[in-house]
């Protein structure tokens, strides 16, 4: 067990420094992309604590990744645009919107918890595409006045896109360590046993719902997070953010990574970001190339790209014993 | 004190639809005597345990649970004051470990269930308790293993020791022995004795094998289409023709008494 321990934690060591060292080699370009993959990495695990952990599969997290980027949009503009203040405000938004969204979709379970879910998504959607005077409607609201990150001694320059990823990796990085925490604590077991058979649960005496309503706020506040984060780096919150196929994108890259494993949305995301990007740099029809690999990645590794090779190793290595 | 029943039904009747499952059963179940409930199929056996632990309303008529009126109460407050129930079919956590699948109902007993401080690897005394519990019916040695790789007889250990590890009072087991073949079977049967002496709760099941009821049970309840047929000890119960009858015009004999 211990060995099994270093290993995931050396890995985990090393993918972490790898990272922080990534903007010394690699192109301003790249920056960007990477950026773009450690924010939605957070928002798929986000979605991962409720899919792959309690088994209940929402279609409305983006929603809550939106509440996060507006209510940081509108608190950079009328309150303060400190970092210490935007970020935050995004945070409690999304779960003081997953709270109350939470309390009605955990009262049904399957496919009826995914279209309660699809249906406030919805709504949140058209709240924030229609609601002219608060949310800039079908503009989305732009961020005029970026959050400013001031530490003891000075202030980090997060136009930069150096600083600015790496402000993005420290973040999503104790969201991770956040997310590891509840997986390995009592609670975590709780969500496990919860999706394996909620009914045992319930027959010896936990309120399903209240653990499922937990899931659900904790997963829209990380998801508030990443959308804060999104936010920033595009400089905008606009209504695409709450569109229901976005919520579909966390499925996706959730599924495609392994919902199985701790980190598999992690590398789902960078499979999906990465093949986007190239495909889009020659083709116009990118989304017929791109399904076609999904497809095709999906029926090679049924558990997830990091699922089912996580599957594979620790077969051989009980094979080797 | 020990003139209240641990367990009081009185009058109870549920209806799906015009079909009446339960019609007016009353009975008693005292603290600490091992009771079990029996009837031809159909009479409403497990109607009754869904009815006691919560699962379906009773139409009308109340139960009530160490003197309290507790009719209708959710599943998850009666497992609070210390009523449980297993089930006829295997239902545990298939994908957890054995010691996951006990550590499920220690965390809720003992309040953790929202605790998201540490690692449960390092909750010693959480992991303590389940190993003990785990202990009390033989399981301890499968304590990694995970759940759906165990033998069918097992699995229904699991079954057991999920419900001892929240410490009840009173344990509805709805046929424990269902599916078991005879080693299983005497298993089982000793270990039930034995935890209904040992582990302070008191122990309620229904039973499709004569033999099980006969040798373990201290008072014997009995059910036919829904309505209370008769009640007493073992010998009483044997001895009872209306019983007999029930059980296919007197065809107890072969059933192996």
């Amino acid at each position: 067990m211990g060995g099994i321990f270093n290993r995931n934690f050396l890995t985990g060591f090393t993918i972490l420094i790898l990272l922080i060292l990534a903007p010394l080699v690699v192109s301003t370009h790249w920056i960007m992309i990477l950026t773009e993959i450690i924010i939605m990495s957070l928002y798929a695990m986000s979605f991962n604590l409720l899919f792959g952990y309690t088994g209940l599969l929402s279609f409305g997290q983006a929603g809550f990744f939106g509440v996060g980027a507006y209510c940081m949009a509108l608190t950079a503009a009328n309150i303060s645009n400190s970092f210490w203040v935007c970020v935050p405000a995004g945070m409690f938004g999304a779960t003081v919107f997953a709270l109350v969204i939470g309390w009605f979709c955990v009262r049904l379970d399957e496919i009826y918890f995914a279209i309660l879910t699809l249906g406030f998504g919805m709504m949140l959607f058209t709240l924030a595409h229609n609601w002219l005077s608060v949310t800039g409607g079908s503009d989305g609201l732009t961020i005029m006045k970026m959050p400013v990150l001031s530490l003891p001694g000075y202030t980090i320059e997060l136009f930069n896109p150096k600083y600015f990823y790496w402000m993005s990796l420290s973040v999503v990085s104790l969201a991770i360590i956040f997310l590891r925490k509840i997986v390995n604590s009592a609670f975590g077991l709780l969500l496990t046993a919860t999706r394996e058979n909620s009914q045992r649960v319930s027959f010896v005496g936990q309120n399903v719902r209240t653990v499922r309503l937990a899931a659900f706020t904790v997963a829209g506040a990380l998801a508030g997070v990443a959308g804060v984060l999104f936010a920033m780096f595009n400089r905008i919150a606009s209504p695409e953010m709450l569109h229901w196929s976005f919520s579909g994108k966390a499925v996706l890259m959730t599924i495609l990574g392994g919902s199985g494993v701790f980190l598999g949305p992690a590398v789902g995301t960078a499979i999906f970001f990465v093949l986007e990007h190239f495909i889009t740099s020659f083709t116009t029809n990118w989304m017929i190339f791109l399904g076609a690999i999904l497809v095709a990645l999906v029926l090679l590794f049924p558990q997830g790209v990091l699922g089912t090779l996580d599957s594979v190793i620790s077969k051989s290595e009980k094979g080797g014993n | 004190m020990s003139q209240t029943p641990l367990l009081e039904i009185r009058n109870l009747h549920k209806s799906f639809g015009r079909f009446q499952a339960l019609k007016g059963v009353s009975l008693a179940v005292p603290d600490g005597c091992l009771t079990a409930l029996i009837g031809p199929n159909g009479a409403g056996k497990t109607t009754f345990y869904n009815v006691v632990s919560g699962r379906y309303k009773p139409s009308s008529g109340s139960v009530h649970f160490m003197g309290r009126d507790v009719s209708g109460e959710p599943t998850h407050k009666l497992v609070g004051m210390g009523l449980l129930r297993s089930f006829q079919i295997t239902n545990i956590f298939p994908k957890l470990t054995v010691l996951e699948n006990v550590l499920t109902p220690v965390i809720i007993h003992n309040g953790k269930s929202f605790s998201i401080l540490g690692s449960l690897k390092k909750r010693v005394d959480l992991r303590e308790q389940a190993e003990q519990t785990l202990d009390m019916v033989g399981l301890l040695p499968f304590a990694n293993r995970i759940a759906s790789t165990l033998a069918y007889g097992d699995k229904r250990l699991i079954e057991i020791a999920i419900v001892l590890a929240r410490k009840p009072k009173l344990i509805l087991l709805d046929e424990p022995t269902a599916g078991m073949n005879p080693e299983e079977t005497d298993r089982i049967i000793h270990l039930i004795k034995e935890l209904s002496m040992k582990s302070g709760a008191t122990f309620f099941l229904t039973e499709h094998d004569m033999k099980v009821v006969f040798s373990i049970a201290e008072k014997i309840f009995v059910l036919n289409q829904g309505s209370p047929l008769a009640s007493g000890s073992p010998d009483e119960i044997r001895s009872n023709l209306a019983v007999k009858e029930a059980y296919l015009g007197g065809s107890l004999d072969a059933k192996g008494l």
